[in-house]
């Protein structure tokens, strides 16, 4: 059992999706590990990084080790930050990543390599899953958010068409080519709005902003909802 | 323009404006604006979108049966790496093995000398019409031009390449050229460019059309240009993997058979054949085995052509061989199946990519061959990351990693932008916390006038792409940093 | 030219400053597993999956005499109790492309068979001739003995070994041309013969061709 561990909130959690941290925390309280927040942390350096900042990206990067050094575990609510500590800075940084990035773990992952499946979770609503493309293809989390997400009382778990479709986010892509963004966007809306269900909810906060932010503009009555906010229903 | 002191998360999804050099190059197409051409195309996406499908199923269907498809691929990966790292000695070998099998090699720095070699080939003959087998190295050289100025007639042979021809287009798919033309179009092409206005649209009724137009020209052909999927450096064995038989016309009939090549394309061993000739079908047609594999080294007394001459093509292939990164991209055996696969090149179709080599593969290939920033600077923008074409990758390219390393390029050669300084600004502000959290609360107060129920629906500048289809929250009376040191002081 | 050639390598060796040599694992599977009748079966299968015709026969001149019609070209090596009466054969001796384009059909052996794939393998060996035979007529007759059938590509590849060396061309054909440009839906019989058959036989002293 792991006593405790080190959130990683990141930037966009922080800033635009507080409900999303404070879920991971409930979750992970709830689970008995004791949180602590280092209050020094912003950005992993992802969009940087991807979207061919190097020197940014790197110094962020070198700002998040010098953050977490020490932290036997690292939790964070975002498959695509997990991803870009975990498979990114041992190039980027070489010797300077100092283990940080084997520390850094995804909550979907975390959770269920607590064997912890039931966390006594309640949702009222039919939820559809939509596997975001870096947790599917870089952190290859498989079906562990499907798996906790059948142990919810009261979720009725419904199959998202073309699942493994991309949504069209991609960071900066979601301005730079917003034109075919935009298209990705409405195929992945229809597939969501064709499953009937209340909640399409993913591992990853930005491609939510994007998934929420369509189904907003187009009057929908489903919401984009993250895992942690689900596992963390309690009522 | 968005000033220094506006809401920062805005800043973060900004896009890059047209760089000022690329807007002085007689504004030249950048992807995102030819991405949306193709995009308001309906009949393009319909016919792209039902052709990517099929294949796509086709090939997960194939690769399942498949059960070592993963030690396939790891083979793979690792023959084309032993082959690219010590390349020299490859080809030299190459080219000792066709000499001696009474074959002629011809080495080109660049598309314009392969062409003049090519063109005096022909020249040399004394024939004014050749018969071409599908090739994107030749695409790439664009050896029909330099044919044509040369007085020559090149005939392309594929089905696909035809119809492109007589189109008068561009290839939008590295195999399935026509892939944005559905048989209607088609049709009505055939119709007058081979005069049979009797054609209805039955694929199997144009396909015969097509063959009865070519076989005359292939019994009458003097002299034929192919590309080569594989060259065998221990047996000088040149492969050619199609299904129509119009490469077995073309590199048997006539008397002379030139063959142009990248120099990537050498695998050392004979039995490394074993390996590709099970991961490139089942990739690219996502058949088990083509309909025909021709194989052959210089010539041969008695069978096919009296002549044959191999141009190994540089034109910025040892560029990509200098790069760490890049390198891995030399690997490809152009399958495409990550033009099938990639949720861009399938909404959008190929001709948005303006490069000889669409889709991901396309958009990597093309910088490193030409080594350009400038209009080819937007290509590695032109994805996602989601990754999907490094997953069907048969020679294990990681296609994401090289697209990042491009934008790193392009970045670096066009740093000077709204962009650029906006992401360094950024980049200050979260590499200090204090900076970050002014940020955040300077936002809370500067978004007021624009929120809507707590959301933001229209965004400034060069922002405004993400109003086109998304709303997005604004920062909410409590960050999670705030909501923490709520409760460790109420704690 | 020898100065793109010098400059080319120099290119190569100047790239390739930093790299280390690459050792190649092959933990594919290399040899099949499957017994004799399962190989046969699955090869049979696979060609017919893609268009092609199977007729199993002990005695392959009567069967083949029943498909053929018309000018049939062959080889001179081609033993006579794989030569079908009725038909009229027509020995190949150097027709020009046109002349072929004149015959109904070819008549041929093959070097070998892949049951993985469903494909043939012609190398120029006796009992096959010149590439051009198997090509330019409409339609393709090729007996299969069964022994020549192997389970997986590289045993194939391996088979071919000896020709490749030697320089023989080979072509390695999986059912008749075909086509997929148009919407993607195949269509069968394009440049290449429109129809191949293939006629499986087992009894290897029907064809005790002497190898060259």
């Amino acid at each position: 059992m792991i006593g405790r561990a080190a959130l990683f909130v990141t930037c966009l959690a922080d800033t635009l999706y507080p409900s999303v941290g404070i879920a991971t925390v409930t979750v992970l309280e709830r689970l008995g590990v004791s949180v602590s927040f280092p209050r020094e942390q912003t950005c992993c350096g992802q969009m940087h990084f991807n979207s061919g900042y190097v020197d940014e990206a790197r110094q962020l990067g070198q700002r998040f080790v010098d953050v977490f050094a020490g932290e036997p575990v690292v939790v964070t609510p975002s498959a695509s930050c997990a991803a870009h500590v975990r498979h990114q800075y041992a190039e980027l940084l070489g010797d300077d990543a100092r283990g940080v990035p084997e520390s850094v773990v995804e909550l979907s992952q975390f959770v269920s390599g607590l064997g912890a499946v039931a966390i006594g979770a309640r949702f009222r609503g039919t939820v559809t899953y939509h596997p975001t493309c870096h947790s599917l293809r870089v952190l290859r989390v498989g079906d562990s958010p499907l798996r906790l997400l059948r142990e919810v009382e009261g979720l009725g778990l419904v199959e998202l068409p073309d699942a493994d479709e991309c949504c069209g986010f991609g960071g900066t892509f979601a301005v730079k080519n917003a034109a075919v963004s935009s298209a990705m966007l409405a195929d992945k809306l229809d597939a969501i709005e064709s499953t009937g269900a209340d909640v399409v909810c993913a591992c990853d906060s930005s491609c939510l902003m994007h998934i929420g932010g369509g189904l907003r503009r187009r009057g929908s009555r489903v919401r984009a909802v993250h895992l942690a906010e689900i596992l963390a229903g309690a009522s | 323009m968005v000033r220094a002191c506006a809401p920062f998360i805005w800043r973060k999804f900004l896009p890059v404006p047209p760089s000022r050099a690329a807007a002085r190059d007689a504004a030249p197409v950048v992807f995102p604006q030819a991405a949306r051409a193709g995009l308001a195309n309906a009949q393009l996406r319909a016919n792209l979108n039902a052709a990517t499908t099929t294949i796509r199923e086709k090939r997960a269907q194939v690769v399942a049966e498949v059960g070592d498809w993963e030690e396939l691929r790891d083979a793979a990966a690792a023959i084309k790496d032993s082959a690219l790292h010590r390349l020299d000695t490859v080809l030299l070998e190459l080219e000792a093995t066709v000499t001696k099998a009474r074959g002629i090699v011809h080495w080109a720095r660049d598309a314009a000398e392969a062409n003049r070699i090519v063109v005096d080939l022909v020249r040399a003959t004394g024939a004014d019409e050749v018969v071409k087998v599908k090739s994107l190295a030749t695409d790439e050289i664009r050896l029909n031009e330099a044919l044509e100025a040369g007085g020559i007639r090149p005939i392309e042979t594929d089905l696909a390449e035809l119809i492109v021809q007589l189109a008068g287009e561009r290839a939008s798919h590295l195999l399935v050229p026509a892939i944005h033309k559905n048989r209607t179009e088609i049709r009505d092409l055939l119709r007058v460019a081979l005069d049979r206005p009797d054609l209805t649209d039955e694929p199997t009724e144009l396909t015969a059309a097509a063959r009865l137009h070519l076989r005359a020209a292939f019994l009458r052909a003097r002299v034929a240009i192919s590309g080569a999927n594989f060259a065998v450096a221990e047996t000088g064995t040149i492969c050619v993997v199609e299904s129509e038989g119009n490469g077995r016309m073309c590199t048997t009939l006539p008397e002379t058979l030139i063959t142009v090549m990248g120099i990537e394309k050498v695998v050392p061993e004979w039995r490394d054949l074993g390996v590709f000739l099970q991961l490139l079908p089942r990739s690219a047609t996502g058949e088990r085995m083509n309909p025909y594999t021709s194989l052959w080294a210089g010539v041969r007394a008695g069978d096919g052509p009296s002549a044959f001459h191999l141009v190994l093509l540089d034109n910025g292939r040892t560029r990509a061989l200098a790069d760490d990164v890049g390198r891995p991209a030399l690997r490809c055996i152009r399958c495409s199946a990550c033009v099938n696969v990639c949720p861009v090149y399938r909404r959008v179709g190929g001709h948005a990519y303006h490069t000889v080599y669409a889709g991901p593969i396309g958009a990597i290939l093309q910088p490193q061959l030409s080594g350009e920033s400038g209009q080819a600077g937007s290509l590695p923008f032109a994805s996602s990351l989601c990754g999907a074409c490094a997953d069907v990758c048969p020679v294990k390219i990681d296609i994401p990693r090289i697209l990042v390393r491009e934008r790193a390029r392009a970045v670096a050669a066009e740093r000077q932008g709204l962009e650029g300084a906006t992401l360094r600004r950024l980049g200050r502000i979260l590499s200090d916390r204090r900076r970050y959290e002014r940020a955040q609360r300077l936002t809370r107060v500067l978004q007021r006038p624009a929120l809507r129920d707590g959301h933001l629906r229209w965004f400034p500048g060069p922002l405004g792409g993400w109003g086109e289809s998304r709303d997005l929250p604004g920062v909410p009376a409590q960050t999670f940093r705030e909501w923490w040191e709520a409760r460790e002081r109420g704690a | 030219m020898s100065a793109a050639r010098d400059e080319l390598l120099a290119r190569i060796r100047a790239a390739l400053a930093d790299v280390e040599p690459v050792a190649v694992t092959r933990a594919y599977r290399e040899v099949g597993t499957l017994d004799r009748a399962s190989v046969v079966e699955r090869f049979v299968e696979r060609i017919e999956d893609y268009g092609a015709t199977v007729i199993r026969s002990s005695d392959p001149a009567v069967a083949v005499a029943a498909l053929l019609s018309g000018r049939v070209v062959i080889v001179h090596e081609l033993p006579a109790s794989l030569r079908p009466s009725g038909v009229e054969l027509i020995e190949d001796d150097g027709l020009t492309a046109l002349q072929l384009d004149e015959i109904d059909a070819a008549l041929t052996t093959c070097a070998a068979a892949c049951a993985e794939t469903g494909s043939i393998a012609l190398d120029g060996g006796p009992g096959q001739g010149r590439r051009a035979l198997t090509l330019v007529p409409d339609l393709h007759v090729c007996i299969v003995r069964v022994a020549d059938i192997v389970e997986t590509v590289p045993e194939l590849i391996d088979r071919l070994a000896p020709s490749a060396r030697e320089g023989r061309p080979i072509v390695i054909v999986s059912g008749p041309s075909a086509t997929s440009d148009i919407e993607l839906a195949r269509v069968e019989g394009v440049h290449g013969p429109r129809r191949l058959v293939v006629v499986l036989h087992d009894c290897p002293t029907v064809m005790s061709i002497p190898q060259t």
